[in-house]
């Protein structure tokens, strides 16, 4: 396992510019095979999709005109980065979007690839690759419908960097959804010494708060490159209950909805019949002198 | 909440016992396995309560894409329409329990077929003159008097409009069951390993057990079950009535050995339903038809166990009510009498009661009577499997909508709080009138009747008592 270990590392750093963070990765080492424990470590992260499925679904349905209540992301293509063991990428398939799922631990594909075998229709929805985003670029130049990248900004080494690399590998119009926790005073308390010290909800030394992003400057990185932000909510997590909520406030963790700017500078979903209409239709001021 | 962390670090702790102790040779090979189809959900129990649950999900719109199986020991049930003769096994669907039924469209088979309304429900002690009567105040339908084939029809033809998402195999039984381990340990198959008496393998994400009483799925998950045989047997017919009469009304008397139960079904036909003694029950059953009809006769108008003292006593707390509420009590009817019974329609079974600890576990979940046995003298038996239903396929229908693993215990658990909130008392309080009815003391007969009497006079409580009986 050292080895293996070693050759990820290996790899990781002969890339110049890198969104992965190699000390990042070696906290996530140590607990890549207890991604399905559902009451363990990653216990929030289960809870989470409560609300962030729920949250990806009705965005992305409220913006398409066609789709099947029995199987609503239908012929969307969805690239979850950072997707761990595979807790987000799999509800969203069994929605029916066909995912990508990259993790730059190897370990980590390796528990979502066992994890998703033992389902036929997962297993085919599905793909895993053990890779940064940056690597992915070259070959998926607007290739997905949506991205997802949900608790990893605040892993991530080059926040401008990931984002330019999401731009490009998303359609025109496409959609971008981001989890992460805000940098407050407030959040270094619950979110750091409450929920890593005291509570043990969070593996401790999991989060750095001198890495989390307030949803100004995420906001600010996203417009100045080319996307449009629609929504910002705040996300709450009740560790009695072990469950999250929304929130007016976003002062611990909070969900950010962006769609990249399309071609003729309008945000038209991909997929739906108006895209179509409109390229068919021959200009109606051509021959027009100005 | 920290009840529920405890019960939450409580089922934990028996998750990692459990585990424990059940895993070891019984956990499948993969490449075995792998070839067992597989199912989103398997409904092990084809009777109304797992029909319906197979219908309702079939019908579900977020279960479009799903594959649903039902396992029925049994031979396919389907009238077009329906022999001359009633069947002795009927059920009193509730309002509630129809709303269900109309939900995936089997209600309008049951019209179609045959079913009597009822209107009132009298219930009266037959150690004093206490009465209570049941009845809506717009006159609507208390409930419905249904035959249970009537009702097994109409979730044939359910099953038959879903059916490239429901398959029923039919005379087909479970005999082992091997359950997954936990979930973290991921070289074996997540799911629930089904095996069939013709040797064939099923896996399911989710099993529902709906098998009964002696729910094979609830001894093979080892899920423990409070039970208790009461020392009765209930005896159907199917009786004549002497004279045509608008039959909208359930009557139901509390004979110290049992209740006797008279439930429309038609102009002039009635249901028995009477629990007793087993020696008695089977004298009922050997007796000639004459000597029967003399004694349900007999069971509803005499007057043998009233005493003096409770007669006094009852009429002087009725006095007292009425200065407090001059129209508080209301008019006894007179049941009808009967003329004859039906030819080969008595019968009788058991009675008990029963109620499991818990009604899930990692991918399993219990419904019906699999779940909970009652007597059947407030007439709930099916309508609490009905309110199962519609709590269960809410549940799964909202999980399918977000992604999640139907089996996962997290909305199983929502499942099981909220019915069992629901039934416990009514499971607990079903079985409390039926043992303070079961006397002739006289302290506990002044108790039932001033209570029977003072509910009958006091609207609300009365009104309460109805729409508990809602599921």
């Amino acid at each position: 396992q050292l080895s293996l270990f070693r050759l990820t590392m290996k790899r990781l750093s002969s890339t110049s510019h890198s969104s992965v963070d190699s000390k990042e990765l070696k906290k996530f080492q140590l607990l890549a095979h207890k991604w399905w424990d559902e009451e363990g470590e990653y216990s929030a992260l289960h809870s989470m999709n409560d609300i962030r499925v729920p949250f990806i679904r009705d965005t992305l349905l409220n913006m398409s005109s066609n789709y099947h209540l029995g199987n609503p992301l239908s012929g969307v293509k969805i690239l979850d980065v950072g997707c761990g063991g595979g807790l987000l990428s799999e509800p969203l398939g069994r929605l029916g979007a066909s995912v990508t799922g990259i993790d730059p631990l190897e370990d980590n594909i390796r528990t979502a690839d066992q994890h998703k075998s033992f389902d036929p229709v997962l297993a085919k929805r599905i793909q895993y690759k053990s890779s940064s985003l940056e690597e992915i670029v070259e070959e998926c130049m607007e290739t997905f419908d949506v991205i997802v990248a949900s608790e990893v900004v605040e892993h991530v080494g080059d926040l401008e960097m990931f984002i330019k690399c999401c731009s490009q590998v998303l359609k025109p119009g496409g959609s971008l959804f981001i989890t992460t926790i805000n940098k407050t005073q407030l959040s270094y308390v619950l979110g750091i010494v409450v929920a890593e010290k005291i509570m043990g909800i969070v593996p401790e030394g999991t989060h750095e708060w001198e890495k989390f992003v307030p949803p100004e400057e995420l906001e600010s990185l996203l417009e100045s490159n080319g996307f449009s932000v629609k929504t910002v909510n705040g996300m709450l997590y009740n560790p009695l209950s072990g469950s999250w909520s929304w929130m007016e406030s976003t002062s611990i963790n909070y969900a950010m909805h962006a769609v990249k700017s399309g071609v003729q500078g309008q945000s038209r979903p991909p997929g739906t019949l108006s895209e179509v209409e409109s390229e068919q239709q021959p200009s109606a001021t051509a021959g027009t002198a100005l | 909440t920290s009840a529920m962390m405890a019960g939450v670090c409580g089922r934990r702790l028996l998750a990692v016992l459990g585990g424990r102790l059940r895993a070891g040779p019984r956990a499948p090979l993969r490449s075995v396995a792998a070839a067992a189809s597989l199912y989103d959900v398997v409904v092990s129990g084809g009777g109304m309560v797992g029909s319906a649950m197979a219908a309702v999900l079939g019908h579900d719109i977020h279960f479009h894409d799903k594959k649903i199986a039902l396992l029925e020991a049994g031979p396919r049930k389907e009238y077009d329409c329906m022999p001359d003769s009633y069947s002795n096994r009927v059920s009193s669907i509730s309002p509630g329990s129809a709303t269900l039924l109309s939900s995936f469209g089997a209600w309008d088979h049951v019209c179609s077929l045959r079913l009597k309304p009822f209107r009132r429900m009298q219930v009266w002690d037959a150690c004093s003159e206490a009465m209570i009567v049941f009845e809506k105040d717009d006159l609507d339908d208390m409930g419905y008097i249904v035959e249970n084939d009537v009702i097994m029809s109409a979730l044939t033809k359910q099953l038959d409009a879903v059916a490239d998402r429901v398959e029923v195999f039919y005379e087909t039984k479970a005999v082992g069951y091997t359950w997954p381990l936990p979930s973290h340990s991921c070289d074996t198959s997540p799911w629930v390993q089904i095996e069939l008496a013709d040797g064939r393998r099923l896996q399911a994400k989710l099993l529902i057990g709906a098998d009964g009483h002696n729910s094979v799925v609830r001894k093979e998950a080892e899920i423990k079950n409070i039970e208790h045989q009461y020392d009765q047997s209930a005896v159907v017919a199917t009786l004549h009535l002497a004279e045509a009469t608008d039959n909208n009304v359930a009557w139901q008397r509390f004979l110290p050995t049992g209740p006797i139960a008279l439930l429309p079904l038609s102009d002039t036909a009635s249901s028995l339903v009477w629990s007793t003694s087993h020696e008695h029950a089977s004298e009922l059953l050997a007796m000639d038809e004459e000597s029967f009809v003399d004694s349900v006769n007999s069971a509803f108008w005499s007057n043998v166990n009233h005493s003096d003292f409770i007669d006094t006593a009852g009429a002087m707390f009725r006095a007292a009510l009425s200065l407090l509420k001059p129209s508080g009590t209301a008019v006894r009817q007179l049941p009808p009498s009967v003329a004859t019974v039906d030819p080969e329609s008595r019968a009788m079974f058991p009675l008990g009661m029963g109620h499991a600890t818990h009604y899930v576990q990692n991918r399993v979940a219990l419904i019906g009577d699999a779940a909970h046995r009652v007597h059947p003298l407030a007439g709930q038996g099916v309508n609490l499997g009905f309110g199962d239903i519609a709590c269960l396929a809410h549940h799964l229908s909202a999980a399918a909508f977000n992604g999640s693993d139907l089996g996962s215990l997290k909305h199983l658990l929502k499942f099981e709080t909220e019915r069992q909130r629901h039934n416990v008392s009514l499971i607990a309080a079903i079985d409390v009138l039926k043992r303070l009815y079961s006397t002739k003391l006289a302290p506990l007969v002044l108790l039932r009747t001033w209570g029977l009497q003072a509910t009958n006079a006091l609207p609300p409580v009365k009104v309460r008592i109805s729409l508990w009986s809602e599921p």
